[in-house]
């Protein structure tokens, strides 16, 4: 075991990948010599060659639909997107190819790839450096979508993707690569040495996808949640003394209805937390689901806590993410009677 | 290599670009050959683009190494103008060294200079009509200083403070100036390129006299949005010029990266039948000339041209990058161009039109303008976490022209928030 920050636990998770398959190869915008803008690749060229880890030229689409040819011949490409606001034009190979090629070829050609892409504001970034575009993806069929919310996972789960036989979008939270942020912007944050989930082993290991976490333990009510979101959940809750339910997603597709189901059985109320934008967000089909399943165990109205339907503003940001406030008056809301 | 068929075959080998110098090389650009000022033919306007196929692999330059203006692209402008490039240059460089401090300063988020390719903007920018419509990418600042617009609404936008008219929800530098012909700045690449095309296309059918021009850097011609722009353009001869600013990185990517080992970024434009110049960047003079030729070209109906403005990226990307972790040291130092302000002061030295005190008293006036400037977009505040320089309100406002029941609701829930926020 060492100790990781988010960047250094997804770095580890691809050196490890690139080292148990040859087949295993990373690229993107700045990727190589430079190890990536945010350091995720930093060495991987260095170790692997440049045959393994390069630069792309700067097009998402050439990125994406590069990745889906290299998987065609049976490689197990990691492309990464500088940031997941990039993403837009590379849409078309990943909705009409990528993730339609096992369906259309009846199994004759597979994509087994998995793009990488930070997202989440917090960073003052302004709107082409902050989205959160999880619910566009979630709604395509043939994709998966995981969004890790620390190192042990981030690693786990990066392998785990890369591992998966079909095509995989891994959400990582920049907002939270060095400390767990709990969306007291005016704090300091720790940095993840501090926490018990920055302890991550060297070598192999996997989380598996679709299996979410229960972070906390209650009875007060179910707190769904992923990414960013599940730190700024957690601190909401301790601040209120409130005994909830926090259930980390970690992947969105394949969903893990089940513990949500259980845990809300069991509590009977529900507050859904993103930070993308409001309006059919991932929390719809979130709050579609529980309801659908857990109509006759619910005690209230479930609550949704999201970003507001606008694009993401630079300089009131703290405005526009769903921090401790807006969370703390759902969940008093959700608790009433 | 043997195999499944018995056939013995040579492997392949997959290429992966490489630039000749890291961090610690000794640097030489001995290699990099340009053709003498003064020695490319200027073809008149309206040449066919298949009589212009030659011109896309040489190099426009107009100053000699003693800082003369020769041969047939030589703008023969009058003094006065071209003081006023310097001028504009000067004050480009000193802005962007005050910004970048501010931002040093902790008094914004972000901040991305353009030293050493000041030409590229500001002569181009003189060189068309005030009323010409830009669409830039992030480093064409040098369009809004010469077009004369004021330095302490720029400084606003850097600030994202109570000055700022686009309410603090740009990153800083993503300047929209439409007074000015000056496009909405986005942060996606390469975007504009196309947006441009639609806006001359826009203006031929209207029977309009005023056309376009678009900034992308050499990065940016790898994605689709270059190529879209260059089939329409070609298709409806639209009256357009596309500039390309080749300053040899994208952040850490070197120019091969888009395809720069294997042909020069202005031949792009021959695949698609569009005329297509190459240009000394750091030549103030080759930059006006050529941006001259595109708009007659553009303006007497003769379609769009392509120019690759050969330069180079002097400093970071931006704030947030650190060029030394990718590139040698010596290679700013080294580039064989120069730097185009001391190119043009040479020239004007050379004339008898400048002097060194002359010099040193323009650029001690303009230090003086941008110091007040500063002063004065500081008033209106900085941008920092806690400083919240405008209404909540207007974070709900321009998502559409009528806020729809949706966004009101939202609105009126964080005026909420706000209040138990006490902030």
């Amino acid at each position: 075991m060492t100790r990781m920050n988010m960047i250094q636990a997804i770095n580890s998770a691809m050196d490890v990948a690139m080292d148990r398959d040859p087949d295993v190869l990373v690229m993107g915008e700045d990727v190589g010599y430079f190890g990536g803008v945010f350091r995720a690749t930093a060495g991987l060229q260095k170790k692997y060659g440049k045959t393994r880890c390069f630069d792309a030229p700067i097009n998402e689409c050439g990125i994406i639909g590069v990745a889906v040819g290299m998987a065609a011949y049976g490689l197990k490409p990691v492309p990464e997107i500088q940031f997941a606001d990039y993403i837009y034009p590379g849409m078309d190979q990943l909705i009409s190819e990528a993730a339609r090629l096992r369906y259309r070829s009846g199994g004759e050609f597979t994509c087994p790839i998995t793009v990488r892409t930070p997202f989440g504001g917090g960073i003052f970034g302004g709107q082409t450096h902050s989205q959160s575009p999880e619910g566009i993806f979630t709604h395509v069929s043939g994709l998966k979508t995981v969004v890790p919310s620390n190192p042990y996972d981030a690693k786990g789960l990066l392998i785990a993707a890369i591992e998966d036989p079909d095509p995989v979008l891994f959400f990582e939270p920049k907002r939270i690569y060095n400390g767990p942020f709990d969306g007291h912007y005016d704090r300091p944050v720790s940095p993840w040495s501090k926490h018990d989930s920055s302890e991550v082993p060297e070598a192999y290991y996997t989380v598996p996808l679709g299996k979410a976490a229960i972070v906390r333990a209650g009875e007060a009510v179910t707190v769904l949640c992923y990414g960013t979101m599940v730190h700024v959940a957690l601190g909401v809750v301790a601040e209120a003394g409130v005994d909830a339910e926090v259930i980390d997603l970690r992947t969105l597709v394949p969903l893990d209805i089940d513990t949500i189901v259980a845990s809300v059985e069991k509590t009977g109320r529900c507050m859904i937390v993103h930070e993308a934008t409001r309006t059919s967000g991932f929390g719809a089909e979130l709050s579609a689901q529980v309801q659908e399943r857990c109509f006759h165990h619910l005690e209230a109205p479930i609550e949704r806590v999201t970003g507001w339907d606008t694009p993401y503003p630079h300089s009131l940001e703290w405005a526009y993410f769903p921090g401790p406030v807006r969370l703390g008056q759902a969940l008093r809301r959700v608790l009433k009677d | 290599m043997v195999d499944e068929a018995g056939r013995n075959l040579r492997p392949l080998t997959l290429h992966v670009p490489e630039p000749k110098y890291r961090p610690g090389d000794t640097v030489s650009f001995d290699d990099m050959v340009f053709p003498a000022a003064g020695s490319v033919a200027r073809p008149p306007v309206d040449a066919d683009p298949s009589s212009l196929r030659d011109l896309p692999y040489t190099l426009i330059r107009v100053l000699d190494p003693n800082g003369q203006a020769v041969g047939e692209w030589n703008p023969r402008l009058p003094a006065d103008r071209v003081i006023r490039i310097l001028r504009g240059m000067m004050l480009t460089r000193i802005y962007d060294d005050r910004m970048f401090r501010a931002q040093r300063q902790g008094k914004t988020s972000f901040y991305m200079k353009c030293t050493g390719e000041e030409a590229v903007a500001v002569a181009a920018a003189e060189a068309l009509d005030r009323d010409d419509m830009c669409f830039p990418s992030y480093r064409q600042q040098g369009l809004l200083i010469a077009r004369d617009w004021s330095l302490v609404d720029m400084m606003c936008q850097v600030y994202s403070n109570g000055g700022d008219r686009l309410k603090g929800r740009q990153l800083p530098i993503m300047y929209s100036a439409k007074d000015a012909g000056f496009f909405s700045v986005s942060g996606n690449l390469g975007t504009q390129y196309p947006q441009a095309v639609g806006w001359a296309m826009a203006s031929a059918a209207k029977g309009d006299t005023r056309i376009a021009a678009s900034w992308v850097g050499e990065g940016t011609t790898a994605e689709g949005d270059f190529h879209a722009a260059c089939t329409f353009a070609s298709v409806f001869r639209a009256p357009v010029i596309l500039n390309i600013v080749n300053n040899q990185w994208a952040i850490s990517s070197f120019a091969g990266f888009a395809g720069g080992e294997s042909t020069t970024f202005a031949a792009r434009g021959l695949g698609y039948g569009i005329a297509a110049l190459r240009v000394d960047g750091n030549d103030p003079l080759a930059v006006y000339a050529a941006t001259e030729w595109a708009a007659e070209r553009a303006r007497t109906n003769s379609g769009a041209t392509l120019i690759e403005h050969f330069t180079y990226r002097v400093e970071a990307h931006s704030t947030s990058d650190d060029p030394s972790a990718y590139r040698s040291s010596e290679d700013a130092l080294q580039f064989p161009l120069g730097d185009p302000i001391e190119r043009l002061k040479t020239h004007l030295i050379a004339i008898g039109e400048w002097d060194e005190d002359r010099h040193e008293a323009l650029k001690a006036e303009l230090t003086a303008g941008v110091r007040e400037a500063g002063r004065e977009a500081e008033k209106l505040g900085v941008l920092s976490g806690t400083a919240f320089n405008h209404g909540f309100e207007t974070i709900f406002e321009d998502v559409f022209e009528t806020m729809p029941a949706h966004l009101k609701e939202q609105s009126d829930w964080m005026a909420e928030e706000r209040r138990v926020a006490g902030v």
